[in-house]
């Protein structure tokens, strides 16, 4: 039992310590930094970012973790480097006097030195360790120790007292950085690997069309897992950030709140109400179909709901945008001014795709808008194959879920339709933009492809662009299909016709009733005259025979009186 | 051999760095008297600088491997590392040739 206490004991102890980088991105990569009090191989070809890395590490060492560090420069001097790394906010010279950072330049020179005989680095151990032990550093860089083979000849001597160095460097509980040139089919030149090989990065920058994009690697993580992917990292103005490619889990949560389209007749068709807050849309098609029409009409109607927007444009200028969206009666300008709507135009091939992805980041992170509009992703595909750009959409709209945000993304079918295809799978709702070539005119015809979690139509529509916005007109069947633009007013024009055709022959029907009508009521007057006056005519003929008999009779009266008188 | 028209002054001005008591520190500094008592006998300074006991040193001297002997005289100065045992690269860095 004592035996089993004692073994689980051992067993906390070995598990491996590990020390952050403070590195945005590589700490969570290695899942908690570099192993602690041991040395790490950082390799990489010419300007790969090993410096910019191993000062990183240094200096965030000493202002986020409270470590002092040492820098040990082969190459570059020490105002050299405090100026080169000056641009990034990295005060050298600050910290050396806070007696925080030690840099000690070693310099080597093969033409000044003559090698007489045996010799070891000692020189180089008694310097380090007097630098460690003064500030009590906890850091250490080597950058780059392989320098010491152009300047020192034996290099079986050198070996021998790298292997020494590292491993004293154990010994002194320094978690260090040694960085080395990438050979050409190993890792290091001189196979620095052999000795330091608890944890390799390797650092790589690959040029593709002209476009340079770096990537990190883990190769060896001795006694911890780690991602093995190869990660796009970047150096801009605060340092060097690395990018995981996704987030592993999906347990983002969702909204069920809906966001209008900013088109009435679009979101008849999602089921009356418009998107789902915090999904991904995807509006493709050929060139001209109005895709960004569709992005600055949903960015117009976020504005206009008091809610922030980023439109990325990879196309357009925004004063371009600005006129161009005027023209159908969508002003953005209001917007812009009043702070709702940024537009952050750029040329995708300025820079490679991940710092494309870092500058959507960054800017979303301080921001904070509701909407995000990219338009149109399809060309970034100048910078990156499509499986580059959607390993970064993917990345991209895992980070826009997380966050909440609702993107709309545009994308330019090619006819071989490659990356709208490929890009679907990660988008909620996918409306179509398509061309309708019929009578020699051309049309826009629009349907949902998909709407995940809501009923949606499965009706073509015409997509009309007015100077009075968008909107979404029923397309008429007609024998030979689906009836667009001209062949559709037509088929209206005709209706309307016969509409009114219609309405005339039922009204001269009903005049010639009336008519009738009036005919026949006269008749009936008249005849209900000569009736009457029939009538009259016996009434008189009866009065006179009563007031003729009363008379006969009066008169009988009276002769009888005259007869008795 | 040269630097005969001197007169007696010293000519030669050099600092060997040393760790202690180390083989190569130790053959170094027996080789290099040898040489130099050989050679320009009365005519050198020698400074045994022991660099555990001042070292900070290392980085001012710009010291990595060791020994190392800095000829400071005559100009230019001049490094050589080493246990000093290549005796004609010792008088090549200190000028004497025959």
């Amino acid at each position: 039992m004592a035996h089993q206490i004692n073994n689980d004991v051992v067993l906390q102890e070995r598990v491996l310590k590990k020390v952050q980088t403070g590195i945005s991105g590589l700490d969570e990569i290695t899942g908690g930094g570099i192993p602690a009090g041991r040395p790490t191989l950082v390799c990489g070809g010419p300007g790969s970012g090993k410096t910019l890395l191993s000062t990183e590490f240094i200096v965030r060492g000493i202002t986020e973790f409270n470590e002092p560090g040492v820098f040990v420069t082969f190459e570059e001097k020490t105002e050299e480097l405090t100026t080169n790394v000056a641009s990034l906010g990295f005060d050298l010279q600050g910290l050396q006097s806070a007696g925080l950072l030690k840099i000690d330049h070693v310099h080597v020179d093969r033409d000044e030195i003559q090698e007489t005989g045996e010799y070891d680095l000692e020189g180089l151990f008694i310097r380090l360790g007097h630098a460690i032990d003064t500030i009590g550093a906890k850091r250490v860089v080597l950058d780059t120790v392989e320098s010491l083979f152009s300047g020192l000849q034996d290099r079986f001597i050198l070996r021998a007292e790298l292997k020494r160095l590292f491993q004293w460097l154990k010994e002194k509980q320094v978690t260090a950085i040694v960085t080395a040139e990438k050979g050409v089919d190993t890792l290091t030149r001189e196979g620095l690997e052999e000795y330091v090989s608890d944890c390799v990065i390797l650092l790589d920058q690959r040029v593709t069309d002209k476009i340079a994009t770096r990537l990190l690697r883990i190769v060896k993580y001795r006694g911890s897992v780690h991602g093995t992917n190869e990660y796009p990292f970047l150096i801009d103005e605060e340092g060097l950030a690395v990018l995981p490619v996704t987030s592993l889990k999906l347990e983002n949560t969702v909204a069920q709140e809906r966001v209008p389209s900013g088109i009435p007749s679009l979101d008849k068709m999602l089921g009356g109400n418009g998107f789902f807050k915090g999904s991904s849309i995807l509006v493709s098609g050929t060139s001209g179909t109005g895709k960004t029409s569709i992005a600055a009409c949903f960015a117009n109607e976020a504005c206009s709901r008091g809610e922030s927007c980023i439109y990325f444009a990879f196309e357009e200028s925004p004063p371009q945008i600005i006129r161009n969206m005027r023209s159908i009666g969508i002003d953005l300008e209001p917007h812009v001014k009043s702070g709702l709507l940024h537009i952050h135009a750029s040329r995708p091939t300025l820079y490679g795709l991940e710092m494309h992805l870092v500058t959507i980041h960054k800017m979303v992170k301080t921001r904070k808008p509701s909407t995000v509009i990219i338009d149109p992703v399809s060309n970034l595909t100048t910078v990156g194959t499509v499986s580059e750009v959607k390993s970064m959409l993917t990345r991209l709209m895992d980070f826009f879920q997380n966050e909440g945000i609702t993107v709309l993304m545009t994308a330019l079918n090619t006819p071989d339709r490659e990356l709208d295809q490929s890009i679907s799978s990660l988008v909620d709702t996918w409306l179509l933009l398509k061309d309708m070539e019929t009578n020699g005119e051309r049309n826009r015809g629009m349907y949902i492809m998909k709407s995940r979690g809501m009923k949606h139509s499965n009706q073509v529509r015409e997509f009309v662009i007015t100077d009075k916005g968008l909107e979404l007109v029923d397309v008429y069947m007609g024998p030979e299909g689906i009836l667009t633009g001209s062949a559709r007013v037509a088929q209206q024009l005709q209706e309307e016709t016969e509409k009114v055709l219609r309405a005339q022959a039922a009204s001269r029907k009903e005049m010639v009733v009336e008519r009738r009508r009036r005919v026949l009521e006269a008749k009936i007057a008249g005849l209900r005259e000569e009736f009457e006056s029939m009538q009259e005519e016996l009434n008189r003929t009866y009065t006179e025979e009563d007031l003729k008999s009363e008379i006969q009779k009066d008169n009988r009266s009276r002769l009888a009186r005259n007869r008795h008188s | 051999m040269k630097g005969k028209d001197n007169n007696g002054s010293t000519e030669y001005v050099l600092r060997l760095f040393i760790t202690g008591a180390s083989p190569n520190s130790a053959r170094a500094v027996a080789n290099l008297k040898s040489i130099c008592e050989t050679y320009i006998k009365d005519r050198y300074a020698l400074e045994v600088i022991d660099v555990y006991q001042q070292r900070q040193l290392a980085k001012e001297e710009q010291i990595v491997a060791m020994p190392l002997l800095i000829i400071k005289q005559p100009l230019p100065e001049k490094r050589l590392i080493g246990d000093m045992s290549d005796m004609q690269k010792v008088l090549k860095g200190l000028g004497i040739t025959f």
